[in-house]
């Protein structure tokens, strides 16, 4: 008669592979493969980022200015702290205590839904303000020349699509996330068998590392607040 | 992990002529903690791990330097059409 943590490896384990541990390294490697493609996708915007401020630096400061300072910061310091749950849940994974797993990720999803709301209020005061670019746009822009006038809208147009795309995969990692607790709660995860954890746990950290670098690139430029 | 937090608060009082070199330094300073810690990449068994980020990283170092070879030398050769 198998003990219960051998029956539950066994029924976790795919026949493909040879043990749980190449089951393991297969499907961590998998999700650095994916990420590294996420890396990709954004780095092309990056890149455009980089162009465009490097051929028009003052629209960008101009745009930088109309940065809620605060509540980009507000929403680091919120990230960060979501990955640190994160972090403390997939090693409470590895131990197999599912119930701490479970509260660490509902934590870390109304986290999630916080920097979201946060997010939303930006978008909101953004609107008021009138920088979205094309048929709404009605910023003053009398303070910039030539063709910074037109470019800070481009500074619009790359911030909305880097922090949209970004707040889009903020919600997948959400649903990811609420998944992974549900099962958790139903007690799924061994110190054997707790990949999934560490693999949405990864593109978790993803979702922080990009807001990393996308926090001083759109909120830190402007010189207001030294 | 609370020296993230740390760097996160220092990122926003450190700012002069040089904020923008300061404020990536950190981003990537904060960034190197989240992958060796939070990501396990320090302790990652598997090493192809590594080789698997640093071809990312190393692709989009291209992306960046040869869009700023074309960027950042327009008009340096006198071309045609200027």
């Amino acid at each position: 008669m198998p003990s219960s943590t051998e029956v539950v490896a066994q029924h976790s384990l795919q026949h493909h592979f040879a043990n749980m541990e190449q089951q393991r390294e297969s499907s961590t490697l998998g999700m650095w493969l994916f990420l590294v493609t996420e890396i990709m996708f954004f780095g092309g915007l990056f890149a455009s980022y980089l162009v465009y401020r490097l051929l028009h630096p003052g629209a960008f400061e101009f745009g930088s200015e109309h940065m809620e300072f605060w509540l980009g910061t507000i929403n680091t310091v919120i990230l960060l702290c979501s990955s640190l749950t994160v972090a403390l849940s997939v090693h409470a994974a590895q131990l197999g205590r599912n119930k701490i797993v479970a509260i660490l990720l509902i934590i870390t999803v109304l986290m999630g839904l916080g920097f979201l709301c946060i997010k939303g209020v930006e978008y909101h005061n953004h609107w008021v303000e009138g920088s979205f670019p094309g048929h709404w746009w009605h910023m003053d822009t009398s303070t910039l020349r030539g063709d910074d006038v037109s470019a800070a809208q481009l500074f619009f147009f790359i911030y909305f699509v880097m922090t949209g795309l970004h707040a889009l995969h903020v919600f997948i990692g959400m649903v990811l996330l609420s998944f992974i607790a549900y099962f958790a709660l139903k007690g799924h995860y061994t110190a054997e068998y707790h990949n999934p954890v560490h693999v949405s746990g990864l593109y978790w950290h993803f979702v922080d590392l990009v807001w990393i670098f996308l926090y001083p690139l759109l909120y830190l430029i402007a010189h207001k607040h030294a | 992990m609370a020296l993230m937090v740390l760097t996160a608060f220092l990122s926003t009082i450190n700012l002069g002529d040089w904020s923008t070199v300061v404020a990536l330094a950190i981003a990537a300073a904060k960034a190197l903690l989240v992958l060796l810690f939070f990501m396990h990449l320090r302790y990652e068994s598997y090493k192809i791990t590594a080789v698997v980020l640093f071809a990312g990283i190393f692709w989009m170092s291209i992306l960046f330097v040869l869009s700023l070879t074309d960027y950042l030398t327009r008009g340096v050769t006198g071309a045609p059409g200027h």
